[in-house]
């Protein structure tokens, strides 16, 4: 199977020629040079390196899976999977009005509680809020959580969603996965998922990956 | 953090001139004063401007090392005490005492000012100890330099204890320490593309790298030391070199 | 120089980690990170920090080491520190931390610049953003020969060694400390000759890094 090119920090991967650049690249003397260990990708308007390692870094509206944390006075501390806790504010929980004299917000999200939720905003000194007033976020109920590397999780959605579309239908199985790398599972296959999601983990730069899942999910 | 009174100092570095209207070259007025301290061997009071620093020698009779068991004993020890700067912490030795300690110590010891091997005397027994210990007093920039000069000024100051019986008899002398060279420590500081030389304290704050050369009489360099969380230019060396080399003459002839 | 040995991911619990050996001298770094860094008051907040510990295993040299920290591992933690510094883009991770732990398992010299490239190969397996490699090496005078890469008994015997470290894309220079006596002509020999030495580190390194990770796609 061809592989895609693995470039190192330093690199001179191409020039820029106007382009915009990726998180994974930067620009010295007109010249692109890679910033981490990863896959090259490079476009006609755009240059980016995807870090094969690394630690999730929020940025404002990936879609996340975090962990309540912490019941704070007007909100509630969310760990993200990140060097960084996210606070979700009361107004960005819940929908109906909290007179937080008479409430204790515990009865809305408590400690260990999952959420399906979005990066609404990331300052500069990296002040994270997430929030769960969108059509997708959810709390999620039962089921487990597995860890991957936030890099990898593009791989494991596919193209418009063809991976994950795939696993889900021949596992039968509810997968969401945060772009933090956190990957919420339920159902009644849930080691079967586990065990595809390790392998895409590890081939992830192989091309034609999605077909190789599917078949090895059909036998 | 880059604040406005450090852009105000980067700009006026920029344009070759300093807050205090010295030279970028230019050291502070420079004072170097001897047997400062009755109850060392040796001792001297280095001023640089503002900052002051005192360094004392004792002498004392220990165990040589094992690998050099005919060798004498050089140890260099810094003290940033508390009462010399609001950054300095009450503690262990810090990181930055450390290392101002080991750069002078290598100045020293790499330049073979003190002749060790004459320090003996019972091979793998008793040897004489030679202890420098740096004490700042006020810290206004420049702290290296300020050290290595007050060390070797003391080192040239020093006497040697008289024994009776194989004890050390304080007070009484048998002769001076021999001081074979006087090794001088000069750090070039990269602000910008400029070279500036004796820092103070506010001057240090925009300092992104250091190099510090410990240069002998003959112009020989026995120590150095990169300082500093920004890279160096392969061209920076030689023209820092050459600067430390011009200066340390400079400060040698303070030494008498 | 003698032989240069690598092996990546040897700490699995940390984000990245390598051993490096250059003949007798053995190093393992292991870095975790960028994590929240505790307690609060020392986080900055526009940058990430990085912190580095050095250490000598006690049975890594002849003459038991004492364990612990002594003053020349608080020295040579901060000198590592600075050569690295300059490569990682510290300020994508502010208030974080990045910790780099590195242990000389067995001492033949050279264990400073050793120690620097194991840090950098597992800095950049941990995936931390990087301008460049950092590569590093010892080099030094002896019976007034300019050898590279000191043992730990040309070390005692050389009249003069440079530890160097820099950036092989970028050319620049992150790590320069000497000892002994040389003249600026010698100097700006060993240079040229550590530049040299490190480049060929620098091959060895990349060619390390990239067949691990094509032989994980193949």
């Amino acid at each position: 199977m061809e592989a895609r090119k693995i470039v190192l920090p330093g690199e001179v991967v191409c020039e820029r020629k106007g382009r915009k650049l990726g998180r994974g690249v930067y620009e010295v003397e007109e010249k692109i040079l890679t910033k981490f260990l990863g896959v090259l990708k490079e476009s006609e308007d755009e240059v980016d390196v995807i870090p094969l390692a690394g630690v999730y870094l929020p940025k404002i509206g990936d879609k996340v899976i975090g962990i309540i944390k912490g019941v704070e006075v007007s909100g509630w501390s969310v760990d993200i999977n990140s060097p960084y806790t996210a606070f979700l504010p009361i107004g960005e929980g819940v929908e109906e009005y909290v007179d937080v004299g008479r409430v204790d917000l515990s009865r809305f999200y408590d400690v260990g509680d999952v959420i399906f939720c979005r990066v609404s905003n990331v300052t500069k000194s990296k002040m994270v809020q997430v929030s769960m007033k969108y059509l997708y976020t959810k709390k999620l109920l039962g089921g487990t959580i597995v860890k991957i590397f936030p890099s990898k999780v593009p791989r494991l959605i596919g193209k418009g969603g063809s991976m994950i579309d795939i696993i889900k239908k021949k596992t039968g199985t509810q997968i969401i996965p945060g772009e933090n790398g956190l990957v919420w599972i339920k159902g009644e296959n849930v080691s079967k998922v586990i065990e595809v999601i390790s392998l895409i983990e590890r081939e992830s730069h192989i091309i034609g990956l999605t077909e190789k899942i599917g078949k090895m999910l059909g036998e | 953090m880059e604040n406005i009174a450090d852009k105000y100092l980067k700009g006026l570095i920029e344009g070759g001139r300093r807050s205090d209207g010295r030279k970028l070259d230019e050291f502070r007025e420079i004072e170097v004063k001897v047997g400062v301290m009755k109850n060392a061997e040796g001792s001297a009071l280095v001023k640089i401007g503002d900052t002051k620093v005192i360094a004392g020698i004792k002498m004392e009779i220990v165990e040589p090392f094992k690998d050099t068991p005919e060798e004498g004993v050089l140890k260099v020890n810094a003290e940033f005490s508390p009462l010399a700067s609001p950054e300095f912490e009450i503690g262990p030795p810090s990181e930055d005492a450390i290392e101002l300690a080991r750069v002078v110590d290598r100045g020293i010891r790499e330049s073979r000012a003190i002749e060790l091997e004459r320090l003996c005397l019972e091979p793998k027994l008793r040897v004489w100890g030679v202890f420098i210990d740096i004490d700042i007093l006020n810290h206004c920039g420049n702290l290296l330099d300020a050290s290595a000069l007050a060390s070797i000024a003391a080192l040239l100051n020093t006497k040697i204890p008289k024994l009776e019986n194989g004890e050390i008899v304080r007070g009484k002398f048998e002769k001076a320490l021999q001081v074979a060279f006087k090794p001088i420590t000069i750090t070039v500081c990269k602000v910008g593309n400029n070279f500036l030389l004796d820092p103070s304290y506010e001057e240090e704050e925009i300092v992104e790298t250091k190099l510090s050369f410990g240069i002998r009489d003959d112009d020989k360099i026995c120590a150095i030391q990169k300082y500093g969380s920004k890279e160096l230019e392969f061209s920076d060396i030689e023209a820092a070199l050459d600067l430390a080399v011009v200066k340390s003459k400079e400060l040698r002839k303070l030494l008498g | 120089m003698r032989k240069i040995e690598v092996e990546l991911g040897v700490v699995t619990r940390a984000n990245g980690s390598a051993l490096v050996k250059f003949g007798d001298t053995v190093a393992l770094a292991a870095v975790y990170g960028p994590a929240e860094l505790h307690p609060a008051h020392l986080r900055e907040y526009q940058t990430g920090i990085l912190r580095c510990r050095y250490s000598l295993a006690p049975f890594s040299v002849e003459e038991r080491k004492v364990p612990g920290f002594d003053r020349r591992s608080v020295e040579l933690s901060k000198v590592i520190r600075v050569a690295i510094e300059p490569a990682i883009f510290l300020e994508e991770f502010p208030k974080a931390v990045v910790d780099v732990f590195v242990e000389i398992l067995q001492a033949d010299g050279s264990t400073r610049v050793t120690a620097i490239n194991a840090t950098n190969l597992a800095l950049i397996s941990a995936g931390i953003p990087m301008r460049d490699f950092v590569v590093a090496c010892s080099v030094g005078k002896i019976d007034n020969c300019l050898v590279v890469d000191l043992n730990g008994i040309e070390d005692n015997f050389s009249q003069a060694d440079i530890n160097f470290a820099f950036m092989p894309n970028r050319n620049k220079i992150t790590l320069f400390q000497g000892d002994g006596q040389l003249t600026k002509n010698e100097i700006k020999e060993l240079i040229s000759l550590a530049k040299k030495s490190c480049e060929k580190i620098y091959e060895v390194e990349k060619g390390v890094l990239s067949g691990k990770y094509s032989r994980q796609i193949s």
